[in-house]
Order: structure tokens, then sequence, then C-alpha cells
């Protein structure tokens, strides 16, 4: 015979009714403001993306090599930790994505929030959405851009820790010589985005 | 606290229903309380100590929350000759995992609570005291009689579950 303790760890509470709580709880939060984080996740070629967003629009766009638990204590300790599964607030960044992915959109129309990223390393990441799309930049020609020829290095690392990479297209952003360069989902999707638009 | 609030909802949701249903009856109004509770929860988050063992805390936070349902309840309610037919807070009688929740929806009112906060709250019997008053002595009988009378009704399906887990001890 088992513990009652045991026992009442296996009392039926169905799935089914704790997604329908969880639903009406994120409902809940939205309406009394304190939905600070909102994520979800959706499938693309490149594999699972994780998306959050803030109030003030799209705050990480993470892919599954990052570690998705890892990102989410990022997002908790930066941001905030009232962070909660919640797909409505993502409906509109998804459909986006899923469009790009499909061929059918070639520049992202979404609120976005650079809380994750500060100085010169914002400042070359909100550069990076004027590279249009099927075209690429090298990081020296950012460095000219964005007023500091001689930081080619930094521009490599604003690249490298952009918090909304495909929506922010550091992919975009190649070596001098032609090459890659780094990517932070791996250049198997830095290859695979640049293909699908034509760029490579 | 400084880790996501939605491990909290993994790790600790499916226990505060059990305690919700316990206390409340499976039905909505358990479903308000487990509502409150993690909306408040939510709300207090960013400033609920490291240490807090979240589990016992959120256990405390669906007590006070099922007072209010209760209170709420018996504001609205309306005196009257004979009572209307009404959903059933416990599911289809007599359907199958419905009838454990009957079982303890049909305990007295303080071996329900003792069974509720300490068994499936997982709150010593001192905590229970706590919560709903009386001795901690009083409570670990009152939770050993609930246990009794639980064992008795639900027969079946504690044997069911002593072969699925293996059936040692």
């Amino acid at each position: 015979m088992s513990s009652f303790h045991e026992q009442v760890s296996a009392w039926p509470v169905a799935d089914d009714d704790l997604a329908a709580l969880h639903r009406r709880l994120e409902q809940d939060a939205q309406s009394a403001g304190v939905l600070d984080v909102a994520y979800r996740t959706v499938d693309t070629p490149v594999g699972p993306l994780l998306l959050a967003a803030t109030t003030d629009g799209l705050v990480r766009v993470a892919y599954e090599c990052e570690d998705f638990d890892r990102v989410l204590d990022i997002l908790a300790n930066r941001v905030s930790p009232r962070v909660l599964r919640a797909p409505k607030r993502l409906d509109d960044a998804a459909t986006e994505i899923e469009e790009y992915f499909a061929g059918r959109r070639t520049g992202f129309d979404l609120p976005l929030d650079y809380a994750l990223s500060s100085g010169f390393r914002q400042l070359v990441q909100r550069h990076l959405p004027h590279i249009a799309y099927g075209h690429t930049q090298t990081y020296k020609d950012v460095a000219a851009i964005v007023g500091n020829p001689k930081a080619v290095r930094a521009v490599g690392s604003a690249c490298a820790t952009n918090p909304l990479p495909v929506v922010v297209p550091c992919h975009r952003v190649l070596r001098t010589d032609g090459t890659l360069g780094g990517y932070i989902g791996g250049l198997a999707a830095k290859t695979a985005l640049l293909t699908l638009e034509g760029a490579a | 606290m400084t880790q996501p609030f939605d491990r909290a909802v993994a790790a600790h949701g499916a226990t505060v229903l059990r305690v919700c249903r316990a206390v409340l009856g499976a039905g909505p109004d358990a479903d308000d309380a487990w509502s409150e509770t993690f909306l408040a929860a939510l709300k207090a988050w960013p400033d609920l100590a490291e240490d807090t063992n979240l589990q016992a805390w959120l256990v405390r936070v669906a007590h006070r929350k099922a007072i209010d349902v209760t209170r709420a309840r018996k504001r609205h309610a309306v005196p009257t000759e004979c009572l209307p037919d009404t959903t059933s807070t416990i599911g289809i009688p007599g359907s199958g995992d419905d009838d454990l929740w009957g079982a303890v929806a049909a305990l007295p009112e303080r071996q329900r609570l003792a069974v509720a906060y300490h068994y499936v709250g997982g709150l010593t019997h001192v905590q229970t005291a706590e919560l709903i008053g009386g001795s901690a002595d009083a409570v670990r009988r009152a939770a050993a009689d609930g246990v009794r009378a639980l064992r008795g009704r639900i027969g079946t399906y504690a044997a069911d579950e002593a072969t699925t887990q293996g059936g040692a001890r």
C-alpha cells in the first residue's frame, strides 16, 4: 500500500483543465497590467524559435541552441521576473515570422523593445533593419555607417549579441572577404536565411 | 523571486488546483480560487524572497482566496423556497475520477480542510492549524479521521493506485 501522500499526488487533475486555467491567467495578467514578459515558441525551418515581448514590443527572439530556459532566466533577471507563457501578445510576430519563412514577407512591421542591449551595440542593432532583404553589408561597412569605422570588432560583438535575430537581420552582415562570420543561431541557420532571401 | 514566474505555475499549478478542489469541490469555485491565487502570486512575485517555500506559500494564498470565493458566493446567494437545478460542482456524479472529489467534498469541514492543507497541500500540522484554527494535535486527528473515511469511500481507487505504483510498503 502506498502512502496517502503519494496517492494524493496522483489525484486526478486533467491537463486540459490546467491548460484552460493557464489561458485564463494569461488574460487576467494582461488585464491587471502585470504581464511584463509574454512568450511562446514557433516552429520554423531553422528550428523552434522562442519569441518574447514586453508591453513595448518584441524583446527577444532566441534559437533553441541558446537554451530557452537560460534565455527565460536572463529575461527574468534583466527585464522582469513576471514572465508568463502567453501566446496572444506574440500573434503578430508569429504571423510575420511565418510569412517571412514562407517567402511572402521581406520586412518586419513589429514594435521592437531593445531593452536587452545598450550603447554602441544597440546603435548597431538599430541600424541592421536598414539593410534590405536579400542584401548584405560587411562588418566594416556597418562600422563606417554607424560613424565609427575602426569599431569593426565591436560591430561583430553587436551582431553576436543581437537579442532579436531574424527580425533584426544580423544575418545580413558578412566578413569583408565574403565569408559568413559568426551567427547566434549557428552558421547553418545563417546560410539558410541568406539562401531564403536569395543573397547567397 | 528572480526566476521566471511561469516555472512556478508549471511546478505547482496541479497541486494548488487539488487543494482548491479539496476545499471548494471540483468546479467553478475551485477554478476561481486557483485563478485568484496565481494572479496574486504574479503581482507579488518580484518582491518575494528567494528562499520562500513556494508550495507552502501558494497553498496559504489559496487558503485566503478560497475564503474570499466562499464569502462572495454567500453574498450572492438569494433565499428561495425550492432549489433550482444547478451544474454539478463535482462533474458527473458517479463518473470515475469525480468520485474522489465527491468523497472529499462529503467529509466534515475540519477533516476536509485538514486533508486539503496537510495531505494535498503538503503543509505541516502546525502550519495547517495556523490556517484553520485549533491545535496541531486536533488537526492531526482531523486529518487522520479524514483519511480513514476517504480510504473507506474510495477503497477501489486507492487499491488501484497501490497496484500501479508497484504496491511496495
